[in-house]
């Protein structure tokens, strides 16, 4: 993976700091063309990986760059899914079998729900295949080498215990996309025991990793240890979260912490992307020249 | 490590506590998720009407499945339970469950009608037992933070408060499910005023009398979509209620309260705190004129994290209410019965 990702929060008023904010960004980005130009930004900072969620509107963004493959040569995306505001949405109004009917493709419950029929194992998780094709769909003819679950779902699963379903969303992302599957979570430290626990070793999983300790459950020295252990290919995200701490601080902590092999970050305009881009590559430097001594 | 409520350290919690869940729809589940991954939570059993659901509770999770509630009580025998069935069902089980001496967190609101509340507060009280309703507004940091500026007298005396909450739920003409029928505690009332009024009950004050109220429908037939009220409290302050479920313009449940007082002014939602002190009599981390704060500044830190450290933080105080490690009293069936009486003069006032 590349050491900076870009991410799409800000594209579709996902601020976790203000909800005005959140306005003010969807107001910004209402047009594909100003995502674009923004995305344009992040490669001319170098960044040629762009992590995003399964929103519909990502679909014309992929439309754009399968239709411009001379201004994305290189140009990966990570898919994180599912869009889960579109499932959620779809439950409160048709039920958890109306939407599996809606958006599971395929006349795949015509047969299983006829009469009540009992269901056998195998069926739950290919209807989770057939809900993963669905949102890949966009992607086709673009580079996705990682494709995240997201962290609603993942920690749903980890706390209900679900670590063999975790397991076969790994093993089809592998074998049908030729792909690695990621894990975006809340809770690293538990997240990896259970993931180690079947089997699955070295994953990549992107958590919330700031000098804040914003949203790192279990508390901040627990993911210090973690790190130091080095068993998985971790990406942070939220590093400029919380407290009152610069940016140049935020990011000199989160370079300075061990096997972090990515980090991800939003941002709406070229002087921010640019800002962090360079900060992050700057500590990378001092981190590498005080290893090397 | 454990943290209390407020994040003050206490000492390591070491019983289990039992604790069985009836009805694993959309909330059901969440919580589910957060109980399996308490440290001090044994789950003894799920019970759910939908076959579907159980199955796959059964087959990827392990669970005791029931498709009768009752059989579950007397299986397996839970100390405390959870429940997230549609309202309609909330005071049938509700009181069931008081009955046999259980300690209950209950999904909002209580109940269907304000009448209901008043014996189970009764059943609770008398046997001793913990409750706990489901308004988790009361765990995050900026409504907390709010609260405590207006209780510490610094924003001075109330002139006037606002509540509002606006989210996309129905946004066209097509609804048949419980939440669009007023029998089953559908409507915008229930669902997303009751959040409303709680709050304001808790960080304003407890309101008292119902001076206008218009219901409004939009795209649900049954229902109402709207909700627009003129609030009392016991002090006679007044206020503005101000609800509609049918605004897709946000993209999730968005709540908000603003109270202006004479001492300064308080704008707080789930995510950022707004506050303006009029002259530099101020509490420590703020000053004279505007400060923002944001939740970040406040977030209680959470062993396991879902969807909101709320939800965690609500499940971990009824657990360690249950070990008797904190008091049990934030949304106690009765401060909700409270709320189900206020739900209950808004419609009879919209009636008139
Ligand atoms: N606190 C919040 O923010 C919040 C949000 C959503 C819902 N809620 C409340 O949670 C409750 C459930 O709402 P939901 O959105 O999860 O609804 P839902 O329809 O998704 O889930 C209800 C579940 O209860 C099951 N059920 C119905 N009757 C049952 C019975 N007799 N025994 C066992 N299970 C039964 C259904 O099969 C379903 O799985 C409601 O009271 C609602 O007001 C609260």
């Amino acid at each position: 993976m590349d050491r900076i990702l870009f991410g799409d929060n800000q594209f579709f008023g996902v601020n976790h700091a203000s909800d005005e904010k959140s306005r003010a960004q969807a107001i910004r980005f209402k047009d594909d063309s100003s995502i674009i130009r923004t995305l344009g930004y992040a490669q001319e900072a170098g960044i040629n990986t762009f992590m995003c969620t399964t929103h519909d509107r990502i679909s014309g963004i992929c439309d754009y760059i399968r239709g411009n493959p001379d201004k994305y040569q290189g140009f990966k995306i990570y898919p994180c899914m599912p869009y889960a505001h579109k499932y959620a949405n779809a439950v409160t109004e048709l039920g958890i079998v109306g939407t599996l009917k809606e958006y599971v493709p395929g006349n795949f419950f015509g047969s299983i729900f006829k009469g009540g029929v009992a269901f056998v194992s195998k069926d739950y998780l290919s209807m989770m295949e057939l809900l993963i094709d669905a949102e890949m769909k966009m992607f086709k003819g673009i580079s996705t080498p990682v494709i995240f679950l997201q962290n609603v779902v993942t920690d749903l699963l980890l706390g209900l215990g679900m670590k063999e379903v975790l397991k076969s969303f790994y093993d089809y992302v592998a074998k049908k996309y030729n792909a690695e599957a990621g894990f975006i979570t809340m809770n690293l430290p538990k997240l990896l025991s259970v993931l180690n626990s079947v089997g699955i070793e070295n994953p990549i999983v992107c958590a919330s990793i700031n000098s804040a300790g914003f949203r790192m459950s279990g508390g901040k020295e627990l993911y210090e240890q973690t790190l130091k252990q080095g068993k998985a290919r971790v990406i942070a995200m939220q590093v400029l979260s919380g407290g009152a701490v610069s940016a140049k601080e935020a990011i000199e902590y989160v370079c300075n912490l061990p096997n972090i092999e990515s980090i991800l970050f939003g941002a709406s305009s070229r002087g921010n992307i640019n800002e962090t881009a360079s900060l992050i590559r700057q500590f990378d430097r001092t981190t590498e020249l005080s290893e090397s001594k | 490590m454990a943290f209390g409520f407020n994040n003050v350290k206490i000492e390591e919690a070491t019983t289990m506590i039992k604790v069985g869940l009836i009805g694993a729809g959309k909330m059901g589940i969440s919580h589910l998720s957060i109980l399996g991954a308490h440290p001090d939570v044994e789950i003894v059993g799920v019970s759910d009407t939908s076959k579907l659901v159980l199955d796959v509770l059964k087959k990827y999770s392990g669970f005791k499945v029931f498709s009768d509630y009752s059989k579950m009580l007397d299986e397996v025998k839970p100390e405390a339970v959870v429940v997230a069935v549609p309202t309609k069902f909330h005071t049938i089980i509700n009181k069931t469950l008081l009955s046999k001496g259980i300690h209950v967190f209950s999904e909002k609101p209580l109940a269907l009608k304000a009448e209901e509340g008043e014996e189970l507060v009764r059943l609770a009280k008398e046997k001793g037992l913990v409750t706990q309703v489901g308004y988790h507004n009361k765990f995050i940091g900026t409504f907390m933070e709010a609260k405590r500026l207006i209780n510490g007298g610094h924003i001075g005396d109330i002139f006037h408060f606002t509540g509002e909450s606006y989210g996309p739920v129905v946004v066209k003409n097509k609804q048949n499910n419980w939440r669009a029928d007023p029998e089953e505690g559908g409507g915008c009332l229930m669902d997303y005023a009751a959040h409303v009024i709680d709050l304001i009950n808790y960080v304003i004050g407890p309101i008292e009398r119902v001076s206008g109220a218009k219901l409004e429908s939009y795209y649900s037939r049954n229902v109402e979509d709207g909700v627009y009220s003129l609030l009392e409290l016991a002090s006679g302050v007044g206020g503005v209620l101000s609800v509609n479920w049918s605004d897709e313009t946000y993209r999730k449940m968005s709540t908000s309260v603003t109270a202006l007082g004479s001492k300064g002014k308080i704008i707080c939602d789930a995510t950022e705190i707004k506050v303006y002190f009029k002259s530099s009599d101020v509490p420590g981390g703020y000053t004279k004129g505007w400060t923002i704060k944001h939740i970040n500044d406040f977030a209680v830190p959470v062993d396991f994290y879902l969807r909101g450290e709320e939800y965690s933080a609500q499940i971990d105080y009824f657990i360690k209410s249950i070990q008797k490690v904190v008091p049990n009293d934030i949304n106690t069936f009765e401060t909700a019965w409270q709320t189900d009486r206020v739900i209950s003069l808004i419609k009879n006032c919209a009636k008139k």
